[in-house]
């Protein structure tokens, strides 16, 4: 009888703090959509570094479009952009949308030296390309910090904002996004070279061959100036 | 000097011979960009299949400055073998015409004669070299457009920004011209020591066949023989698209990976040239001229 009580007690409490869990993250992630709902629409210059083991490639400047509710455009400046497949389209709104999603708290952890909230966005539809992201929420400032997002198709990808001059309206100053990389290699007949200059590549540069990094960092942002559609075309 | 190259241009490009290794680039370039113009799509895609499962590339990637180096890539390697119909004739051609004998009786030296005959065979070659560039660089840019350029070699991808491209392909076309002067040399070193036009040409596409094929074997008992190979160092124009990167992997625009190996390489051509050009005016002048 004791052992059912304790059992029973057990289940009431565990059931009643995961649905508080739940009501807050909920309730988190609403007030940083809200903070970001001041913005209606933004054009932003910046500067993109990619960091790829097998591309040398130099900075090059972007812009990024955003309009409400959810349009999303990074276009390179001029010239040729390498950017990791489905990840740079995600922004913040994108991220703190709590259509289809349900939101689950799952403790705290520091990034960057910040203490922030971790929140799980689980798709409540089963054919949605996200599989599951975790974010991590600076509460006092609610400002996503990290988000990491896995999908179906393109892998997992991590999402690190800084923040500055644009943090009232939870816009970031700099945005990393690290993602997994395949090997690459082309056959020489293919590329035409068929002199041999080439070291085998050791270990650690195989390893390293698997992670890629895009670096955003923002220059400046025009905010609720109003943008036509044809630029998301 | 000047009248007995003038004369020897003028007999150059008096040769309907002379025109083939035109023509044959029009057509050659021509028809690939032609090609690409139609289908180029379906080759790019074709090369971004494995890059584009991780990476989303956008922009003009199938621009003049891609289309070129593809060209260059393909056509500086037969390029030799039209340069060897005009530089492997220079010698045997006018004693298979017997008119050898009638030249040095003018009131010149052999090595003037030989320097003169060497110098036209390498204004050919540089004009050829000109109008390889005109099309495969200037009609490519016309016809295609400008944009970065999206290299993408076998183990890793170059990205070339579009105001740091063409001063590359100066280089590439003034290094291409070294090596191609070298060819010239070899041609006109064998066309010394025969009395016909077909041998020292057939010889020379040999040689060059026979050492490009060895250069590019990837067997360890011809490594050791490849670095004095000048068919090794030909390829070295490829250098100027391959850059620099820092510590944190960002490209350094106006930089060269290999500065080095681009002038190692020309080191090595212009010896050869100096040797084959050196040996056949020995020869020559130990010859003697019964034709």
């Amino acid at each position: 009888m004791q052992k059912l009580l304790i059992l029973f007690l057990f289940t009431v409490h565990y059931s009643l703090f995961n649905s508080v869990s739940a009501q807050d993250a909920t309730a988190l992630v609403m007030k940083v959509k809200a903070k970001l709902d001041q913005v209606s629409d933004y054009e932003a210059d910046g500067k993109m570094k990619t960091n790829v083991a097998f591309i040398k490639a130099p900075i090059g400047k972007v812009k990024i479009f955003y309009k409400k509710p959810n349009k999303f455009r990074l276009k390179k400046d001029g010239g040729i952009s390498l950017l990791p497949k489905g990840g740079v389209s995600v922004n913040m709104n994108s991220l703190v949308t709590t259509d289809e999603f349900v939101a689950l708290a799952a403790g705290e952890a520091m990034v960057g030296g910040v203490k922030t909230t971790v929140v799980k966005m689980l798709p409540t539809n089963e054919n949605s390309e996200v599989v599951l992201t975790t974010m991590y929420i600076d509460e006092t400032n609610l400002l996503i910090k990290k988000a990491v997002t896995t999908t179906k198709e393109n892998g997992t990808y991590e999402i690190e904002m800084s923040y500055g001059k644009f943090a009232s309206f939870g816009l970031p100053d700099k945005v990393v996004f690290s993602f997994n990389t395949k090997n690459y290699k082309l056959p020489k007949g293919l590329t035409l070279e068929f002199e041999d200059n080439e070291k085998p590549l050791t270990e650690e540069q195989k390893l390293r061959n698997k992670k890629g990094r895009v670096e955003i960092t923002y220059t400046s942002y025009a905010i609720n100036k109003g943008i036509a559609d044809a630029v998301f075309k | 000097m000047r009248t007995l190259i003038n004369i020897e241009l003028y007999k150059i490009f008096k040769r309907p011979r002379t025109y083939i290794a035109f023509a044959a680039i029009t057509a050659l370039i021509v028809l690939i960009q032609f090609g690409l113009k139609i289908d180029g799509q379906t080759y790019v895609d074709f090369m971004l299949n494995d890059i584009g499962s991780t990476l989303e590339i956008d922009g003009n990637v199938l621009n003049g400055y891609l289309v070129c180096y593809i060209m260059l890539q393909l056509l500086l390697v037969h390029v030799p073998l039209l340069i060897a119909l005009i530089a492997a004739d220079m010698i045997s051609g006018e004693a298979n015409m017997g008119t050898l004998r009638i030249l040095l009786s003018k009131p010149y030296s052999r090595t003037s004669f030989m320097l003169a005959k060497f110098i036209a065979s390498t204004i050919y070659t540089l004009l050829l070299l000109v109008w390889l560039a005109f099309l495969a660089l200037f009609v490519s840019m016309w016809v295609f457009g400008t944009d970065d350029m999206f290299l993408m070699k076998s183990s890793y991808v170059v990205l070339l920004k579009e105001n740091d491209v063409f001063w590359r392909y100066i280089g590439a076309f003034l290094f291409a011209s070294l090596a191609m002067t070298t060819v010239a040399a070899l041609g006109f070193f064998l066309s010394v020591f025969a009395e016909n036009s077909i041998g020292p040409i057939v010889a020379t596409m040999s040689v060059i066949i026979f050492l490009t094929i060895l250069s590019t074997m990837n067997i360890p008992v011809f490594n050791t023989i490849k670095p004095y190979l000048f068919t090794t160092h030909m390829i070295s124009w490829k250098e100027f698209f391959d850059i620099q990167v820092t510590e944190s992997n960002e490209a350094i625009l106006g930089s060269i990976q290999n500065k080095d190996r681009i002038l190692h390489s020309a080191i090595v051509l212009i010896i050869h040239i100096i040797v084959f050009v050196s040996a056949a005016i020995v020869v020559f002048k130990k010859k003697d001229i019964l034709s």
